[in-house]
């Protein structure tokens, strides 16, 4: 793991707020760290290419634009048939994140998808047709009961 | 709430594709929709104000920062709840915590800059008054992130 240098680190800083809704943000950005727009363009462009920025845009508030269901599934998959599975579970438009993870003594379950639809048996129909197709039925619908901190994370801040 | 139209529609869908990186974007985004920059960054800031859009910002690869992300599931006693979740909210690496239906009734992601802190943090955690058990599950491989909703 490379480490970043101190003017990644500031353009991380500046960006990692919400992104100015003017006309000229870079320019507002690269002022609050002390870097040129020149500097500050072509290190975030950089930072694209080497992949340390994801994304620049906007993630919808899901619930006002009809999603209003979501469900993290947790799934038990027979290790050989993860990249089969992960296959099937990544082409559905209705799944957002897809991850295996370890498991544990009292929970088998090594592979996450978070599905959303616009209404809680909406839901449970398409996890239906994922466990169908994807040949896998053993898992845990972990709906949400309260949301209690969702936030976007902030690095560099020692 | 208002009904989006056909040209708010396009422009969240440009919009969650990403802003193109560049000295004047929203001008840009306006010559791909067929008007001007103070159409478009008024009719954003609108969007954004009526809560359509909760964010409009960067998205970074923590890995490729130097930071390691895990999901943690809590047993923790309904009695507990509320005390161990706002607990676990004070962690600025904790950016989202939920309580979810099941045995394992609080899931919460931490994102740390050393396996140390992620290590300390948890214990911490483990030992509030109320949680009877913790799994950290490690993410061995990530296949897809993308929260996109395509507007029709």
């Amino acid at each position: 793991m490379q480490n970043l240098t101190e003017k990644e680190k500031a353009v991380v800083r500046a960006l990692q707020g919400d992104f100015p809704l003017v006309a000229d943000p870079y320019a507002q950005l690269a002022e609050s760290v002390g870097l040129t727009k020149e500097d500050f363009l072509a290190t975030v462009k950089s930072m694209q290419d080497e992949k340390k920025i994801r994304k620049m845009g906007a993630v919808l508030a899901h619930r006002n634009v009809g999603f209003k269901a979501n469900v993290l599934v947790a799934w038990a998959v027979p290790q050989e048939r993860l990249e089969e599975v992960a296959r099937v579970m990544v082409d559905s438009p209705s799944v957002s994140h897809c991850y295996d993870r370890n498991t544990a003594p009292d929970w088998p379950y090594n592979f996450y998808t978070m599905v959303h639809g616009h209404s809680r048996e909406e839901c449970e129909q398409i996890v239906q047709q994922l466990a169908d197709a994807a040949g896998v039925q053993d898992r845990q619908m972990l709906f949400t009961k309260k949301e209690w901190k969702k936030q976007s994370m902030r690095y560099f801040q020692e | 709430m208002e009904e989006l139209t056909t040209f708010d529609k396009s422009l969240l869908n440009i919009l969650q594709g990403g802003l193109p990186v560049c000295s004047h974007p929203f001008q840009v985004i306006g010559e791909e929709l067929g008007t001007d920059e103070q159409t478009v960054l008024a009719r954003v800031r609108a969007l954004k104000e009526a809560g359509y859009v909760r964010r409009i910002g960067t998205f970074f690869n923590s890995a490729r920062l130097g930071y390691k992300g895990t999901l943690v599931a809590l047993q923790v006693e309904p009695e507990a709840m509320t005390q161990v979740a706002e607990a676990v909210n004070q962690y600025p690496g904790v950016t989202h915590n939920y309580e979810r239906e099941g045995c394992y009734n609080l899931w919460f992601t931490l994102n740390t800059p050393c396996p140390e802190e992620e290590e300390r943090i948890l214990g911490t955690i483990e030992e509030l008054p109320g949680v009877e058990s913790l799994l950290n599950l490690k993410a061995n491989k990530k296949y897809k992130i993308n929260v996109q909703f395509k507007l029709q």
